[in-house]
């Protein structure tokens, strides 16, 4: 039954009057599914859907070594922002693995936004608190519980609002934030407003024709999208090379937090890497901790699986030797004592269709 | 929801039609609505034998897999391909096509001692 102590989202009565199922996740009641999770995964893909995702974390860090300070926690290189740009990150402990994947939206030429995943708020936020500089010349705040936050994603979602940033872009309008971002692989845009307003935008979206959706069909949209989620492909004990996000790792920027690891991997090159895994045959959906073998020997275990939604076969994550990442691969993935066939294919699962 | 009154249900959401000495089994209005979207059936083979509560089926759902148990001991007869083909039919006709397996039972009375339909719906809060 319902811990006392998981979190409700400020959208709770709307997510009820609509139908959802609400399910305990990172320590707050979500709404899993609204219609269907496939009918919502595919009214993202073909029009256009609402999240709430009131439970992420929402950072604010601001001061005159705000970028400076950052950029030796971030993987990514910050000082490659302009006033209204955001990039994917990731937060690295001393081991090079990972605490959390984020996005940081540069604000105000001093001010950054970090918007991070709501299991990790606690955790993310003792960390950057414990490496605050001395001077006081960063000012970290965690005003988490203040927004509430949407997605709102899908070809047709743009015109749902207007005047947006661009992509990846952020932009501040009356009380609200509005990021170009998400996590579908659609176009779309996250809405940050005060908590209390947070109902009433719902509303308004899905008046405008954007479909409920909920964290089941977010998992979907995202893991065709190859993204990975922390938790199941991001961990302490991962580096994000490891991970295959080497594109978000700025090597040459200088000292930050993981990174003496990260070059001896880089130079060795031998880690395991994230690879995209499909059945060959229509099968059961792939789930996290299936075994992963090759040539009838153990090679890894599943990080995230599902069957997609939009191409209807088997998908998953896992972590590989390098001796079988290359695309083609032939792989088996043993799914309750039965060996199906599997194969290494190429990031992205899903294609936009052209 | 529905619960068809001719059925006897279990306390893990299957429902059974006796003919004769085969029963007919599905899961419940209830337990498809839980579930969500079915995208995958693992079925029994046909001459598998079973015991009363032995699980005999998987059936995924896009974010669990669930056993589904034989309601009473017997031999399985028939396993719907029809279903595992169209996954959705467990949704969307859980008493008619979206039946799972038929099983001839050895003891067509511990049918009438499984659930009632009054007892199910109490069960599950109807």
């Amino acid at each position: 039954m319902e811990s006392p102590a998981l979190h409700h989202s400020p959208l709770e009565t709307v997510h009820l009057a609509h139908g959802a199922r609400l399910v305990p996740f990172a320590g707050w009641m979500m709404p899993v599914q609204y219609s269907g999770i496939t009918d919502e995964h595919l009214a993202v893909r073909h029009h256009a859907g609402v999240f709430d995702i009131s439970h992420m974390g929402e950072f604010f860090v601001s001061g005159p070594g705000a970028m400076t300070w950052l950029n030796t926690l971030l993987t990514n290189d910050i000082s490659l922002l302009k006033t209204g740009d955001g990039q994917y990150t990731l937060m690295l402990n001393e081991r090079g693995g990972v605490i959390d994947d984020l996005i940081v939206y540069r604000t105000e030429p001093e001010q950054f936004l970090l918007v991070v995943n709501a299991s990790k708020i606690e955790e993310n936020a003792a960390w950057m608190t414990a490496h605050l500089p001395a001077d006081g010349s960063v000012v970290f705040e965690d005003q988490s519980r203040m927004w509430a936050a949407l997605a709102v994603q899908g070809p047709a979602a743009p015109a749902l609002l207007g005047h947006l940033p661009p992509r990846n872009g952020v932009k501040t309008g009356g009380s609200v934030i509005i990021c170009r971002t998400g996590y579908t692989g659609e176009d779309g845009f996250e809405l940050l407003a005060p908590a209390e307003a947070g109902s009433a935008w719902f509303e308004r979206f899905v008046q405008a024709g954007a479909k409920p959706c909920g964290l089941g069909a977010r998992d979907t949209l995202r893991l065709e999208m190859c993204y990975p989620l922390n938790g199941n492909d991001l961990s302490p004990d991962r580096t994000p090379l490891e991970a295959s996000l080497a594109p978000f790792v700025a090597m040459n920027k200088g000292h930050f937090i993981g990174r003496d690891i990260l070059a001896t991997q880089k130079a060795d090159g031998t880690h395991d890497r994230l690879v995209a895994i499909r059945l060959v045959e229509k099968g059961p959906p792939l789930r996290s901790h299936y075994a992963v073998f090759a040539d009838g020997q153990p090679v890894g275990t599943l990080s995230s699986g599902g069957i997609s939604p939009s191409l209807g076969f088997s998908i998953g994550l896992a972590f590989l030797p390098a001796t079988h990442t290359a695309v083609g691969t032939k792989l088996e993935i043993d799914v309750r004592g039965r060996h199906h066939a599997a194969v290494v294919v190429k990031k992205p699962f899903y294609h936009k269709p052209a | 929801m529905t619960f068809p009154d001719t059925l006897r249900y279990t306390s893990s959401h299957e429902w059974v039609r006796l003919d004769g000495d085969l029963a007919t089994v599905g899961i419940t209005d209830h337990a498809q609505s839980e579930l969500g979207d079915v995208v995958y059936l693992d079925l029994p083979a046909v001459g598998r034998t079973a015991t009363a509560g032995e699980a005999l089926a998987v059936i995924e759902s896009v974010k669990a897999a669930s056993d589904i148990y034989a309601p009473v001991a017997g031999e399985v007869m028939a396993s719907n391909a029809a279903a595992a083909a169209t996954t959705s039919l467990v949704n969307t006709d859980p008493y008619g096509d979206g039946w799972l397996f038929k099983i001839k039972v050895s003891d067509p009375a511990a049918v009438s001692a499984l659930l009632d339909v009054a007892a199910y719906k109490s069960l599950v809060g109807q």
